[in-house]
């Protein structure tokens, strides 16, 4: 049989025994929130309400055509203003504020569905983006979009979580796996693929034992359990690993007949078909040694991330870094107004200790991050031709293919800021193409 | 609170350039005891002296030109290190000291400091050394003998294995004195056995793999059989075992900043530089070879890695090589 397999990777300390362990509890609701009108890739949405508007909680507050879906009122109150706001994406982007008034009345812009069966292909579709739902691994990519693909080969439910600190999905296996099992379903209903995989990496004991029970009399969903690599859970990577396919350059997982979810948007693609929800909450790993009690917690979006910390138990002295995501691909946040977002799973503080950085970053040329880039990249020559901008070597070492994953970054020996030179090299080249 | 802020990746592996430095010193110390071993307390003076001017120059260049100060990173006490392995036990110690800095101002300084020289630093000095004073480090006691640490060292000297098979003739010294290091030569070319274990060690720790070794000895190994004037199998292993390649393949050769990055492009560079050491040992003056061959080759290693790019990922076919 084929080796379950991608290119390169690295193996950074999984660090997931700081918030598996306690048990998923509720963030307790904020006296205000901050839901960003932008919160997928594309188009920002456009409001619905006014300043001073009362709205329920599951309201809808804004939309957009085209590459746009909704956002919701995660609770019930009044809109006190709309105006830029930070976001964890890095750059402030317009927001609802809306003050909690607590009643939590509830109306919902979604009806509940028993008979799901009975849905077609449109009727399923209309009701993932009036939920509101993105891809909820980090991506954000309007989930409706991604959905109507028409027929696939292979779906493929991402539930690796690789990143180090992370483990909002495994919580969310643990505690609720049939909802997410009936999402898959659902998708499955729509792209009739002939293979359906939930992929899952071994370091996920608990939840893989709850998959394997709960998929034992059934063969239209397989479960995948793969050996534990950073990025596996990148959508190329994964598609590799799972059909051996490699997604071609410049490409989308549908040129080799594959659809990949987020395990996190399956359970919500359930809870928005079946219970009529839309995302107003999600699972959030707030973690670090920078934390107090490090733990997942159920937050409404838009709760800000002092909040939500502040129901870990706070910050613990001096933290270095604050970041929205994964110490891999995450972003640091310059302060804790930031809310938290359809694609916020985690929200890691670091302490000096983590702090593996040069003042003076010096390439070796040790081929090291050649090893371990799974794009097969040779990094070091896109940091060098980064920093002089040549636009044409550039090119002609395939920058775009960089998906910006951190292997070769967090595998230098001479600590070069590798991807963060790739990211000032990338708009050269996109510019020089236009 | 102040956070701070910068691109992703926020988590480095423990992996240092000092670390990868401070190995590649340990692997040296069996070569540098088995020298000491074979040819006396010199050869440690001999490496002390020619290790610290390499650190005092590299640290006197970087303060005159205002960089950065780089001794920290270990790598010009590898360099000194590695260029005192290449030398006699013999050598004048000013010798050792002009080289030293040379390698580590003109080889490494002039193009910019670790990971931007073109060649190898201690080959670049030792070849420098054969060129000007060729009387001094191309004459080697015989093993056993006492060399005194001061003063005008003046003993006699001994042919190596290689003066031999330019004649060509199998050495008088058997194998197993090639393998331990009974025989005269370089300090830290005469003990196979110490070199292979500090190999196995820089294997072991990840610093180094195996591609360019083994493509270098392997090209040996079948060149030197293939075109053997006399005796195949004893010929190859006598290849092997004398004038350095072992220490150049392992140590030399295997040198991050002038070899290629690509993997395909490390084994054609290490097939080069076998093909090399054998040509520049049959037809050559000197009775070595892998000085100039891995000199030649640190030149090819940017062509090399264009002819062998890295598989993109989702691409079967990637445009060619050179632009």
């Amino acid at each position: 049989m084929r080796k379950q397999t991608f290119w390169g990777g690295v193996h950074p300390a999984g660090r997931k025994e700081l918030s598996s362990g306690a048990p998923l509890e509720p963030c307790p609701p904020p006296g205000e929130v901050a839901i960003p009108l932008l919160q997928h890739i594309g188009k920002p949405c456009t409001p619905l309400v006014k300043v001073g508007d009362h709205v329920d909680m599951g309201q809808k507050l804004g939309d957009g055509e085209g590459l746009c879906v909704p956002v919701h009122a995660s609770v019930s109150g009044t809109v006190k203003a709309i105006e830029p706001w930070s976001h964890p994406g890095g750059r402030p982007c317009p927001a609802v504020i809306i003050e909690n008034d607590f009643q939590n009345t509830y109306c919902s812009a979604v009806p509940p569905c028993e008979d799901t069966d009975a849905l077609d292909a449109d009727g399923l579709i209309q009701r993932i983006r009036e939920a509101g739902l993105v891809g909820m691994g980090g991506a954000t990519f309007p989930t409706d979009i991604k959905a109507s693909i028409g027929k696939v080969e292979t779906l493929i439910a991402n539930a690796c979580e690789c990143e180090p600190y992370i483990t909002a999905d495994d919580a969310l296996l643990c505690t609720d796996a049939d909802r997410a099992i009936r999402g898959v379903r659902l998708l499955r209903q729509l792209l009739r693929p002939a293979r359906t995989v939930i992929a899952i990496e071994d370091n996920k004991e608990k939840a893989v034992s709850i998959l394997t029970d709960k998929l034992k009399n059934q063969s239209d969903v397989e479960l995948v359990v793969l050996p534990t690599r950073y990025p596996q859970g990148a959508e190329k990577q994964l598609i590799q690993a799972i059909t051996g396919h490699q997604v071609p350059s410049g490409g989308l997982p549908k040129d080799v007949g594959c659809a990949v979810f987020n395990i996190a948007t399956c359970a919500s693609v359930c809870r928005a078909v079946v219970d009529g929800e839309p995302i107003l909450r999600r699972i959030v790993t707030v973690t670090g040694h920078g934390i107090q009690a490090p733990k997942n917690l159920i937050v409404p979006i838009g709760t800000s991330f002092a909040h939500a910390i502040q129901a870990a138990g706070g910050l613990t002295g001096e933290v270095w870094k604050l970041i929205a995501g994964g110490p891999m691909m995450g972003r640091t946040q310059a302060d804790l107004t930031t809310p938290v977002t359809k694609g916020t799973n985690a929200i890691v503080a670091l302490t000096a200790a983590d702090n593996g950085e040069d003042p003076h970053p010096t390439c070796i040329r040790c081929g090291k991050c050649v090893a371990v880039c799974p794009m097969g990249l040779q990094p070091l020559y896109l940091y060098r031709f980064s920093r002089c901008q040549d636009r044409e070597m550039l090119r002609h070492y395939s920058i775009l293919d960089c998906i910006e994953c951190g292997c070769c970054a967090y595998t230098c020996p001479g600590k070069l800021p590798i991807v963060a030179a790739i990211r000032e090299g990338k708009p050269l080249v996109k510019e020089g193409k236009r | 609170m102040n956070f701070a802020m910068s691109s992703s990746p926020h988590i480095r592996c423990g992996d240092t350039t000092r670390r990868i430095m401070l190995d590649v010193l340990i692997a040296l110390v069996p070569t540098l005891v088995a020298g000491t071993i074979v040819f006396g307390p010199r050869c440690l003076v001999v490496a002390a002296v020619s290790t610290a001017a390499a650190v005092v120059g590299e640290a006197l260049w970087r303060l005159l030109t205002g960089q950065y100060q780089t001794i920290g990173d270990l790598s010009a006490a590898v360099t000194g290190l590695l260029l005192a392995l290449t030398l006699p036990a013999t050598v004048p110690y000013w010798m050792a000291a002009v080289g030293a800095v040379f390698a580590v101002v003109v080889v490494k300084g002039f193009f910019g400091g670790l990971g931007q020289n073109i060649f190898n630093p201690a080959l670049a000095a030792r070849a420098l050394l054969v060129l000007l004073f060729p009387a001094s480090v191309t004459r080697f006691a015989a093993p056993g003998t006492s060399i005194p640490l001061s003063g005008t060292v003046d003993v006699a000297t001994a042919a190596t294995p290689l003066h031999s098979m330019v004649m060509p003739a199998l050495p008088e010294a058997s194998l197993a004195d090639m393998f331990l290091g009974n025989i005269g030569g370089c300090i830290g070319e005469v003990s196979s056995l110490a070199l292979l274990i500090g190999g196995a060690y820089l294997v072991f720790r990840q610093v180094i793999k195996l591609r360019i070794p083994v493509s270098y000895l392997g090209t040996v190994a079948v060149l030197s059989f293939a075109f053997a004037p006399l005796e195949p199998l004893q010929w190859m292993l006598y290849s092997l075992l004398s004038g350095g390649v072992l220490l150049g393949a392992l140590f030399m050769a295997s040198d991050y900043a002038t070899s290629p990055a690509t993997p395909g492009g490390q084994v054609l560079y290490g097939m080069g530089c076998g093909v090399l050491t054998v040509v520049f040992r049959s037809v050559g003056l000197y009775p070595e070879g892998v000085t100039y061959a891995i000199l030649l080759m640190n030149a090819a290693s940017w062509l090399l890695e264009h002819f062998t790019p890295t598989r993109l990922f989702g691409a079967p076919q990637r445009k060619g090589g050179l632009r």
